[in-house]
């Protein structure tokens, strides 16, 4: 059946099932806004922003696990998408994007709103393509969805002429294709496995450290049964949180550079480390020569080749789906004549829990003001343990992930890689649309809000009730905390002057805004936001924090990870 | 320790297929020497080979990355067996009065042809291993040269040792 370039875009979208598009229109792809407004197989959501388009889509992907999508206009459209794009692609989040192009005709001579699309976004993405033929377009739309939720996901940008749009062409959607030179591999060596599994059972100091490879994969469920057969002490990145129950006590928490005393210690004194879905970056394991002093035994589970031995080296690399590699591995340690090593599990537990025993995550709770803190702890119960976090970043974002116990995967929703300020809001959207009947809060400061505002606007438009819950100390507080630890407390730009009434902001967008000063409220404030009477509510809540406090515990840059700096050593 | 590695490469022939190649290099802060691209006997597939100089990791790094290419079919490090390495080069050189004779001589010994003659020039085509290439230029005197072009290396495995689909 015939069908014009833009009639395909959108039978394309419609054919993946996709439920929302966040997009933005303008002159490159008008043909296709015109055949979005004439179907009703998927929502349009009109953003202020193409970078909140693309942010939306993004935590669409990650809370769903499904492929995000966007629309962009050329030029422009394009540029402030690429802040979306790039964060998406660290943190290897499936997203189709379909961005305009000036016509074929016009590529290259400098046309109105014309940018090399494909050659700013190129290092920005999984793959990306220009359709310069009609013919070629629903091929192109059926790979770009193929190759961004298969193997490690990442977004991919679709190129369209306008030309393109208004030719026409006889439409078939391909169910499936193959690509000679795509081909992830799913499915662990059987050999490496085996290995593995040997290794774990002689480990007298085991750790397990899982990323956020867990969640991508959907193996969480795999990743608790491994580790409550081994019986194994387990950590979580920042993108792994929800990975696994932050409730279980085999669980010593969130690792890194504002990681918790007994997860790096663990980390840094373990004599086998299982690695899973996690790539040893910078601001998890520190500086990787210090990392490299202690003797331990490194197995790597990635779906993504060039992320084994890319920082540091490991013994048995593993590559294949992370979920199909610990079903496999269990059911090898099942059939295993062996049994973990319980006398020396018993010692190195014993270790474990002396180093819990710092409580290294304790705060002034006499405060007069309020500790931000606090502030996450009464929101964790409040919703229960069971809201969709989203965050924007720097102090709040540590915040949020060491004080919101995250017990699901799939329900924290941060640019982890990128950590680009101003995802907070958008993500919001993006969850709540895709789970209308969530409680979806968006932890953020003054600052980082700041930086996608405008999206009050799309959550009036929409009526998106998600909670903004603002830790409001008045400094772009990471920054501050690195210039007070770094700088001489030379507070360099770091001050948030002229911050707006943020109550009477969002009701001017028809919203309803709370100011929180004392920490007395805290509690009843939240419980306020979410109470059913405000359940179809947007609210902002402003909580005045103490603006001197700071993240801990804290490895500074280049060190290494068992040289933290504890809250009470200050 | 740094070693210099060939990698030959099999890769859609699309447009931008190249700039993927070269622009993973400089993001990545890879060493390279040099790159050749041409199509092979199936026109939907290019043949590249690239020379760069790394440590182990470094260029298990750079064939990952390579591998991770979605327009990239298959990766081979051809130094990581017995392999041939051809280069092309034409040198111009200033040629008059006597050094006619002396560069003619040097160009005989190393196997190259004169392919343009003019009254004070000749233009040298000589093919082998870069290192070979090297060699020439170092024999001749570098107040003779007035210009060279080098292709980049290319490479093939030896035997039955082949880079296909």
């Amino acid at each position: 059946m015939e069908a014009t370039g833009a009639e395909i875009v959108v039978r394309c979208l419609a054919e993946e099932g996709v439920e929302f598009v966040f997009g933005y229109p303008g002159g490159a792809v008008l043909n296709i806004y015109d055949e979005i407004f004439k179907q009703n197989k998927f929502k349009h959501v009109l953003v202020r922003h193409e970078q909140a388009a693309v942010h939306a889509a993004d935590a669409y992907a990650r809370a769903t696990g499904r492929v995000g999508v966007a629309l962009v206009t050329s030029g422009p459209g394009v540029t402030n998408a690429v802040t979306g794009i790039a964060t998406a692609y660290m943190d290897s989040i499936p997203i189709v994007v379909v961005t305009g192009q000036v016509p074929t005709p016009a590529i290259g001579l400098d046309a109105f709103q014309e940018v090399d699309t494909v050659g700013i976004t190129r290092p920005c993405v999984k793959h990306n393509f220009l359709v310069k033929d009609v013919k070629d377009l629903a091929v192109t739309m059926k790979k770009a969805f193929i190759i961004a939720s298969t193997g490690r996901p990442g977004p991919v940008v679709v190129d369209v002429p306008k030309d393109v749009t208004s030719h026409i062409t006889d439409f078939v959607y391909p169910d499936t294709l193959e690509m000679r030179s795509y081909n992830p591999v799913v499915k662990g060596h059987g050999g490496q496995m085996k290995r593995a599994v040997q290794m774990l059972l002689e480990a007298r100091r085991p750790m397990i450290y899982t990323g956020g490879g867990v969640v991508l994969g959907d193996a969480a469920e795999q990743l608790a049964e491994l580790t409550h057969l081994l019986g194994f002490p387990v950590t979580n990145t920042l993108m792994g949180l929800g990975g696994y129950p932050a409730t279980d006590r085999q669980n010593l928490g969130m690792l890194g550079m504002h990681g918790t005393y007994e997860a790096n210690m663990a980390m840094q004194h373990c004599d086998v480390l299982l690695a899973v879905g996690a790539r040893f970056d910078d601001r998890v394991i520190g500086n990787p020569a210090h990392f490299a002093r202690e003797q331990r035994r490194i197995i790597h589970i990635d779906v993504d080749p060039s992320s084994i031995s890319k920082r540091v080296k490991v013994d048995v690399p593993i590559v294949g789906d992370v979920k199909n590699v610990l079903t496999d591995m269990l059911a090898l340690l099942k059939q295993a004549k062996e049994k973990p090593d319980a006398p020396a599990l018993n010692t190195w537990w014993t270790q474990i829990e002396l180093w819990r025993s710092k409580n290294c995550l304790k705060y002034n709770r006499n405060s007069p003001l309020i500790k931000p803190q606090y502030v996450v702890e009464k929101l964790w119960e409040v919703t229960g343990g069971d809201a969709f976090v989203t965050s924007d970043v720097g102090q709040h974002q540590m915040w949020a992930a060491q004080y919101y116990k995250f017990d699901q995967p799939r329900r924290w929703i941060n640019s982890g890689g990128l950590g680009t300020m101003g995802v907070g809001l958008p993500y919001a959207m993006g969850v709540q649309l895709a789970f209308p009947d969530a409680q979806v809060a968006c932890i953020t400061g003054e600052s980082s809000i700041q930086m996608n505002i405008q999206e009050l606007s799309t959550c009036k438009q929409y009526r998106i009730p998600v909670k903004v819950v603002t830790l409001n100390n008045g400094y772009m507080g990471m920054v501050r905390q690195w210039q007070e630890f770094f700088y001489g407390s030379r507070y360099a730009e770091s001050y948030m002057e002229s911050l707006p009434d943020f109550v009477k902001l969002a009701e001017s967008y028809g919203h309803i805004g709370m100011r929180i000063d004392k920490p007395e409220d805290v509690e009843a404030a939240l419980k306020e936001a979410f109470s059913p009477a405000l359940k179809e509510r947007m609210v902002f809540m402003d909580f005045q924090t103490d603006p001197t406090e700071n993240v801990f515990p804290m490895v500074e840059g280049g060190k290494g990870l068992s040289e933290m700096i504890l809250a009470e050593e200050l | 320790m740094s070693r210099r590695h060939i990698i030959s490469l099999l890769m859609e022939n699309e447009a931008g297929a190249l700039s993927r190649v070269a622009g993973l290099f400089s993001a990545r802060a890879y060493n390279i020497e040099s790159l050749t691209v041409a199509p092979t006997e199936d026109a939907t597939m290019s043949r590249m080979t690239i020379v760069s100089v790394g440590s182990e990791d470094i260029i298990e790094q750079i064939t990952k990355q390579l591998n991770k290419l979605v327009d990239v079919i298959k990766v081979m490090d051809l130094t990581e067996g017995s392999h041939i390495e051809r280069e092309l080069m034409l040198v111009k050189v200033r040629a008059v009065g006597g050094d006619r004779e002396e560069i003619k001589r040097t160009a005989d010994i190393f196997r190259g042809s004169i392919i343009d003659v003019t009254e004070s020039t000749y233009t040298i085509e000589l093919t082998g291993a870069g290192s070979k290439l090297d060699a020439f230029l170092e024999a001749i005197d570098s107040g003779f040269i007035i210009e060279t072009v080098r292709t980049g290396a290319s490479g093939i495995g030896r035997g039955e040792r082949s880079l296909k689909l």
